[in-house]
């Protein structure tokens, strides 16, 4: 299969006293027709590696290819065939949905009839107001459709759904599947791990400019040694004096971590480790304060790899 | 404006593409509209009025109070130009020295008419009151003019302030215009992250830049007709030269103030950063090359620093040609100078511009 973006090394330092390095040595290969999510928390590198990515920054150091072209031979043929949104663009606020997606489409040789763009991201009725009058998630669907107007083989999307309520965001996520389904190549930034678990072939955790762990969302949850997660607090305080090894003796138990009170363990299957869970805390006479299963998510790979929490799942701006 | 059955063809040039969305974007700004076509005429109608030339006024004369005053006042009246009154002479100084009076005529009691005239040098009209106050109480005096005279009055168009001020709004309107036009736009879409989301697509980025000088253009020509107009319809002002040489007056100084705007708006990252350099850059045109009053009135030594303001040669050509009715040809000093500062800000600015 080729790939639609190779970059080896890639290094961005900024200079500053002291300079900064938001960008530590990244390589990445992403297949075509693959839905590629770029993760990690605010400043992790993110938005600088994918801004080098579509050519708007240059690296320090490092090597770049993006539909088998490099930057600085073939700049306009690979603008040809990308489409991008950038993490905030505030459109004209006079222009209306249509005109902004037919002087954006002006800008290709070939693409999507305007109306045909507007319909990709469910703005028809919105296709003659200003984009003053529009509401933050459908400013954000027509920056998708401002990406995808040029019928571009490999779409950019920086944060697409930062800020928008749970609404918008599902329905961001349900055009985004629909480019996946078409088989169009995506790279889309995100802080929300669910985001990334949804709509993503295979994603990268960046921290602190490095990637920390690359793989298929599945994969890197069975990483963890289990798919399941068992998060528990007690009423009794002595409970979180036992050290880590106590809990993970336990049958079906792969991993343990503390936090705020709360005891989380990696499990492979709850069936097997509740009932010896809820037997060991009778035995010793403590009482559950709170009980929660679920599903292991890529936040508990995040904790995993970092020993930090990641941010906050629903953030509404204010 | 916008009617969903109209679809641009394909091949749909981004050039033009780019100049409709500015000119959509100005026509559906109504402050925009206001500042850029009412604002330069109210002005040039306030100032056209306030400054209007009128044959001379009636001359307000004190005569201070005496046995002579009242003959005096008596001569004078009876000269439809005078209006005068007797007063003490304290009072009469003082209306002198507060504007209220032109002249104050004292006449000491004589045996030969003689007469003392206080009046202000530094005002004209003040001079003139002196001169024909002495003229018609000379005469009073039995002076006989040795030389037969006769007048003929001359007002025509051309000589009068408003004729001097339309050429010098055409020039401020086009300063004005192209730096807040060019330069407030461009950096409201750089930080908006619209410059940066074009350089993101392959439109070409000269094109872009063509098309806010390009926009900048097809807002001027109908604001210059607007401001010419309206001079010709309220104060009959006239041009004595050719439309076409204003025309390509018009179109080279809005080129040149565009390239300026792009240069001032070429780095700042913020709006209170480029409105402090445009008014910096603006503010010694205002005053220095001529839009209400003759440069010829600042001291020698420095107009050889206003003629390097590139709003000075285009109103001296703007003035020549209106005015005085010269061609292109008599001015090909000030177009080369505003040719040198549209062609050098301009490659200054694409040089130096910051499009992130």
């Amino acid at each position: 299969m080729s790939l639609a973006i190779r970059c080896a090394g890639l290094t961005k330092t900024y200079d500053g006293k002291p300079p900064v390095e938001a960008v530590r040595g990244i390589d990445l290969e992403v297949a075509e027709g693959e839905c590629f999510g770029v993760l990690g928390p605010n400043g992790a590198g993110k938005t600088t590696t994918i801004e080098i990515l579509e050519g708007l920054l240059e690296p320090t150091a490092g090597e770049v290819e993006v539909l088998s072209l490099r930057w600085r031979d073939r700049p306009d043929a690979i603008r040809q065939r990308i489409g991008i949104s950038l993490q905030e663009t505030r459109f004209s606020e006079k222009l209306t949905v249509r005109e902004t997606l037919t002087l954006f489409r002006s800008f290709y040789r070939r693409g999507l009839e305007p109306d045909e763009a507007i319909a990709r991201v469910s703005l028809e009725e919105k296709a003659d107001a200003w984009i003053k009058k529009l509401s933050g998630g459908q400013k954000q669907r027509l920056a998708v459709a401002a990406a995808l107007v040029g019928d571009p083989d490999l779409l950019f999307l920086d944060e697409p759904t930062t800020g928008l309520d749970p609404h918008s965001r599902r329905q961001l996520w349900e055009i985004l599947s629909e480019c996946r389904r078409q088989g169009r190549t995506t790279v889309l930034t995100t802080h929300y791990m669910d985001e990334a678990e949804r709509l993503c072939d295979r994603v990268a955790i960046i921290d602190h400019g490095r990637i920390i762990a690359e793989g298929p969302p599945r994969e890197l949850i069975a990483r963890l040694g289990g798919r399941h997660v068992v998060e528990f607090s007690l009423q009794s305080p002595e409970a979180a004096d036992l050290p880590a090894h106590a809990w993970q003796a336990l049958p079906g138990v792969t991993g343990c971590r503390f936090e705020n009170g709360t005891i989380r363990l990696s499990v492979a299957e709850p069936h097997v480790v509740l009932p010896a869970l809820l037997a060991w805390l009778a035995e010793r006479g403590w009482k559950l304060a709170s009980l929660v299963t679920r599903h292991a998510s890529l936040d508990d790979v995040f904790v995993a790899l970092t020993g930090r929490q990641f941010e906050p799942k629903e953030e509404t701006e204010p | 404006m916008s009617n969903p059955s109209v679809r641009p063809s394909r091949g749909y040039h981004p050039l033009a593409g780019l100049v409709a969305a500015r000119l959509r974007e100005f026509l559906r700004e109504p402050e925009a509209i206001f500042w850029v076509y009412v604002f330069p005429l109210l002005l040039m109608v306030a100032l056209g009025v306030a400054f209007r030339n009128r044959p001379v006024e009636v001359f307000r004369v004190v005569v201070c109070a005496g046995p002579q005053a009242e003959s005096v006042q008596r001569v004078l009246d009876a000269d439809a130009r005078f209006r005068a009154s007797v007063r003490g002479e304290d009072e009469g100084r003082l209306a002198l020295r507060t504007g209220r009076a032109d002249l104050v005529v004292a006449a000491p009691a004589d045996l030969k008419p003689r007469y003392e005239y206080l009046f202000d040098p530094t005002r004209t009209e003040s001079v003139l009151a002196r001169n024909t106050a002495d003229d018609v109480l000379q005469r009073a005096a039995g002076r006989r003019d040795a030389a037969s005279v006769d007048d003929r009055p001359v007002n025509e168009p051309g000589g009068r302030y408003i004729d001097f001020l339309v050429p010098g709004l055409l020039g401020m309107g086009l300063m004005g215009g192209g730096l807040w036009g060019v330069g407030y736009a461009i950096v409201d879409m750089r930080i908006r992250k619209l410059l940066k989301r074009y350089v993101a697509t392959p439109m070409p980025r000269s094109y872009f830049l063509a098309s806010v000088i390009l926009s900048r253009l097809v807002f001027t020509i109908p604001e210059a007709v607007l401001v010419l107009a309206c001079a010709r319809i309220f104060f009959g002002v006239t041009n004595h030269g050719s439309y076409l040489a204003v025309l390509l007056l018009i179109v080279l100084g809005s080129f040149t103030f565009a390239g300026i705007g792009l240069l001032v708006a070429s780095r700042a990252r913020t709006i209170e950063a480029v409105s402090g350099l445009m008014n910096a850059v603006m503010l010694p045109m205002y005053i220095g090359s001529g839009i209400f009053f003759s440069t010829e009135r600042f001291p020698e030594a420095i107009q050889p620093a206003l003629v390097l303001l590139p709003l000075t040669p285009l109103l001296s050509a703007m003035r020549s040609v209106m005015l005085e009715g010269m061609g292109l040809a008599s001015l090909v000093p000030e177009l080369a100078m505003l040719a040198a500062w549209a062609v050098v800000t301009f490659a200054l600015a694409l040089r130096w511009f910051r499009w992130t």
